[in-house]
Formats: C-alpha cells, structure tokens, sequence
C-alpha cells in the first residue's frame, strides 16, 4: 500500500510462501533462537527460544519482571534504545535476523506494531493520531490519507463511535477507546505483527471485552504477541502460550495444553494460582 | 474502637488534648496565619508599586496628553516634547531582535539538552544553563560593548557599533538560559510513553521529536518565549551600554535595516539615564514615570499571556 516507502528487510521474498523463503527452517513468522537481553550486567532474558506461529496470538504470560515485556520489545528492536541494552541470539522475522547490521530499525517497526500497557495516544486529534505512522512513512495524499484513517478506525471497532467528529483530541476518549485508537494507529502503518504490552490492564472489564473480540478478529490477519497477566485473558484469546519465569521461557504450547495439562511443574504452580 | 462512646466524644473536645497536641494545633494556626500574611503582602506590595507608579504618572496624561505621550513622534525632554514612540518602537525592535536570535537558538539548545544529549553530560549542561542566567547584566553589557558593537561595526561597515543589532544580540544571550530551561522543563515533562508510541511506529528520533514532542510541549515553550521576551523587554543596564541611545524612528519601511543598524533608546534605558537629571515634580520626571508604567502594563500583560498558555497545556494534558 504504502508504495512510496523502500522495504529493505523481506519485502523481495514476499511473493514466494514465507516459510520457504529462507534456507533455514522457518516455520514460523518469527523464529527466536538463543536470544539473551542484558541491561548493562543485569541479563534480562536467557537463551530465549520461541517460534510465533503466523496468524494466531501467542500469549505471554509470568510474573512481573520475568521478561515478558523485554522480549516482545527485542522483536521490534525498542530495546536499541535503552543505554546499555545488548542482545546475543537470532530473531528471525519470515527469516531475516532483525539483528543484522543491514537492517533497517526503523522500517522493522514499520512490519512490527506495537501497543502499550497505558493507552497512550498523542495529544492531537483521533485523525492525526491514525494518520501519524502513514504520514511518517511517506503517504502525503489527504484522501488516501483519509482512507486509512477510516480503514484503521474500522479495523479496530472504533469508527462507529468516533465518525462523527474524527478531529475531536484523542485523549477526550474514554481509556477503552483510546487503546483502540493506539491498535488502529498501529494497524495504520499496515504492519505484520502485532506486539500487545499487557493492552487490558489499565481498562475495566467492559473495555477489555472489546480489545479481546478485536484481538480475535485480528489474528486472520496479522501475528499477534500478548502479555498479560490474566489468565482467564491468555487462555480466552491465545492459541499458543509462552510461561516466563526469571528471564527464562519455561514452557511453551498450545494454550490448551499449558493451561490443562502444563509439561512443567512451575507452569503447573503458575497458572493454578499456587505461585508467589 | 472497643473503648465506650462516652469516652470518645470526651476525646475529641480541644481543653481534654494532651499537652502536645494542643502545641501542635495553635503551630497549625500560627504557620497558616504566617503563610497567609506573606501572600497577601506580595499582593500589596505589588498594588503600591501600581499606585505609587501611577501616582506619579497620571499627571503626564493631563500635561502632555496621553494620546502625544503615547504616540508623539520625538522625545525632547529640552523642548518639552514626550512622545514616547521612538522609544516604544526601540523597545520592540530591540526586543523582538533578540527574540528571533534566540528562540531557535533557545528551542534548539532545549531540544539537544532533553532529548539528545548523553545524560552524564546533560546535568553539566544545565548547570551552565542556570549559570548564565545567574550572569549580571552588566556584564553582558561588557561583552556586548567591547567584543560585539566593534564586531557589528566592522561588519557592517558604521559610523559605530552601538545600534539595535547590537542590542538585539546582547538581549539574546541574557533571555536564552530563561528560554532554554523553561522549555527544557517542558520537554522533559513528555510522557516517554509519547515517543515510545512515535518509534514503535517506525518513526525515526527526529521525526518524534519534531511531530510529537516538541508539539506536546508547545504551551511550555511559548510560555518560555514569553518569559524571554519579559526578561528582554524589562533588561536595562546591556541596553543601557550597548544601543547608542538616540530616540530615534525609522523612516518608513525602507528605513527598517538602517533604522536596525543605527542607533536607538528604549524605555527602560531613558528611564535609567534621565533620572539623575530631572526636577521633582516636573513634566519630565511624572512623564519618566509614565513610560515605567507603560512598561509595567506590558510585562503585566505579557506574563499573563504566559500564565495564561501555561495553564491551558497544563489542562490540555489531564
């Protein structure tokens, strides 16, 4: 869509299937093998090794500061920006290690969107919050411009209450409806993968109802990652999960089978409510 | 709690406190009477310095007439004639000169200091900040006398270097450390989580500070411009040295750039300057006085515009 923009990661790959594409075995959207995050001396993640399945919500879940965060923030590289932050180990986006040197940043978080635990919408009007990412990334033309914004708005089952006056300030919108607002304004860009920072977890029951019926209506089309720390939530919405303890993935699987019949005895402690 | 409800209502009459607590109520009372005293002095205070002001000034509208104080076209004290345009319009010039040096210079500096530069390396930096505004202004006057009017001078090929250019550029230098932490503060209070919303987008540094930072700052860094243009308007002693003093208009609007790069007088520096000499009670000292209620009007208005902006971001961002 965006055609103006150069897309240097896998864009050339595309047309083939992805999981094909590079020599490796791929069988995932993201491949992450061996991945360790360290703040300074403080080693934040441990030999990480996950696959994401496309199409489908791989939740994250753990106690605080287990490293939940940190590793969805390592798949779109916002850790680069943290002094001191260093990652060893591989993830590969349909291939790609997003860590090469020839990789552009920037343009990867353009393929990887991202919402945050507070909704946190700019203080500009719903409009300019949507157009924003397509703004930055080259789109100039005001009806093209308006198409996205109306296309985003849908997407994220919140044009219906906004359509009427798009140029009102997004932070005059309740907190369930800004965190909708931040996921239109991250499908805007038209990314592949959808990075959730615990979405729900500033927003009462009602809100949060609505981010996971928008969750499972947008896993057709995009790769989705949540962190959260409700259970209930992660075995609801995600076909796969991912226990974090300690910097540690401790287990990794369908969410039917984790939240039933956990392999591991400190997953088993976790999601029964018996831990800590 | 468990204790019977007689024993309670007895506990909470003022003659049955302790000993301590009956100190710790009358402190209560005496600190409040104190903090309400100290405000309403500075009001006080302030509304004598009005009346005392006008007192002084108000015989000026009815000797010369407020509409030739305010817009006569010659400042001659020696043949009574006190218009203070030129004076007004060299206050502006000079003003408005040194606001345009510095409010890019300042914004930028702010940006470089929040957003840019290493953190070990950023509490040096506003620390010199702080210093420079600690500078007094006659030092700047110094500088501006010695190293920048014979700079302007050459440059521009004058008869002298003491010209609006010249003060404009001493001015700018005084409002900047104003300017700079005013609106470095205002940086400084964007949410991180705007910019984390800005790069995860795809966004590069500059196009988060420049689309979403800076403009969420916007009311804080108006208000430092503001601030800045106070601090320059009501600067006395640099100008003082540094603009020639000679009240004089520019000629049309092609006049504008020989008008900048001669000679001018501002309110504050004639105020400054004709003091000593005038006779109590004369046109010209009540007209003096005028010109320093002028000025009070406009830096009175122009910290309310601030104080104004300041409060509408700061509702803005609830």
């Amino acid at each position: 869509m965006l055609v103006s923009v150069p897309v240097s990661i896998s864009e050339a790959q595309s047309p083939q299937p992805r999981w094909n594409a590079a020599s490796e075995c791929v069988c995932g959207k993201v491949e992450v093998e061996d991945l360790s995050l360290f703040y300074g001396t403080f080693q934040a993640l441990r030999n990480v090794s996950i696959s994401i399945p496309e199409c489908a919500v791989l939740a994250l879940i753990g106690p605080s500061g287990c490293g939940k965060s940190s590793f969805l923030r390592c798949i779109n590289r916002l850790n680069d920006l943290i002094p001191g932050a260093r990652t060893t180990g591989r993830v590969l986006l349909d291939g790609k290690n997003v860590y090469d040197p020839d990789v552009d940043a920037f343009l990867l978080r353009k393929r990887v969107g991202m919402v945050f635990q507070q909704p946190n919408p700019f203080p500009k009007s719903i409009f300019e919050n949507v157009a924003y990412g397509p703004r930055i990334h080259g789109v100039k033309n005001k009806s093209e411009l308006a198409d996205i914004v109306e296309r985003s708005l849908r997407r994220a089952a919140l044009w219906d209450e906004v359509k009427d006056d798009v140029y009102k300030p997004a932070l005059a919108l309740s907190g369930g409806q800004q965190q909708r607002l931040c996921i239109a304004r991250a499908l805007a860009v038209e990314p592949e993968i959808l990075l959730m920072d615990e979405p729900c977890s500033a927003l009462d029951p009602i809100s949060t109802g609505r981010i996971e019926e928008l969750i499972c209506s947008l896993k057709e089309d995009y790769t989705i990652v949540i962190v959260t720390h409700n259970m209930q939530q992660a075995s609801r919405i995600s076909d796969y999960t991912g226990f974090f303890l300690m910097g540690e993935l401790i287990e990794f699987g369908e969410s039917a089978q984790i939240f039933t019949r956990p392999k591991d005895k400190r997953t088993e402690d976790y999601v029964t409510g018996r831990f800590g | 709690m468990a204790s019977t409800p007689t024993t309670n209502t007895q506990g909470i009459v003022f003659k049955n406190l302790s000993r301590y607590e009956k100190r710790s109520r009358v402190k209560d009372i005496v600190a409040s009477i104190v903090v309400h005293t100290s405000g309403i002095a500075a009001i006080v205070v302030l509304f004598f310095i009005f009346v005392f002001l006008a007192k002084d000034a108000l015989p000026t509208f009815t000797k010369v007439g407020i509409l030739k104080f305010l817009i006569g076209t010659s400042w001659q004290p020696e043949f009574e004639k006190f218009g203070i345009l030129p004076l007004l319009v060299g206050s502006l010039f000079v003003t408005f000169g040194a606001l345009v040096v510095a409010v890019p210079i300042g914004i930028a500096c702010a940006v470089y200091i929040a957003e840019v530069s290493p953190p070990s390396f950023r509490s040096l930096l506003k620390v010199i900040v702080e210093l420079l505004a600690g500078i007094p202004s006659v030092v700047f006057g110094f500088i501006g006398l010695m190293i920048l009017a014979p700079l302007v001078q050459k440059v521009f090929e004058l008869p002298t270097g003491l010209t609006a250019l010249t003060g404009a550029v001493t001015l700018a230098f005084m409002s900047m450390p104003t300017i700079i932490s005013v609106s470095e503060d205002a940086i400084t209070a964007v949410p991180k989580s705007y910019s984390d919303g800005s790069l995860a987008l795809g966004a590069t540094k500059w196009e988060t500070i420049r689309h979403v930072v800076i403009p969420s700052a916007k009311s804080g860094i108006v208000a430092a411009c503001l601030l800045g243009m106070g601090r320059a308007i009501g600067e006395t002693m640099a100008v003082l040295m540094v603009t020639g003093n000679a009240s004089i208009l520019p000629k049309g609007l092609v006049g504008l750039p020989n008008f900048f790069l001669g000679p001018v007088r501002t309110m504050t520096a004639t105020i400054a300057s004709d003091m000593g000499e005038t006779v109590q009670g004369s046109t010209h000292y009540n007209a003096l006085f005028a010109i320093g209620l002028t000025l009070f009007a406009i830096s009175f208005a122009v910290n309310m515009a601030a104080d104004l902006i300041l409060r509408r971001g700061g509702l803005g961002k609830e």
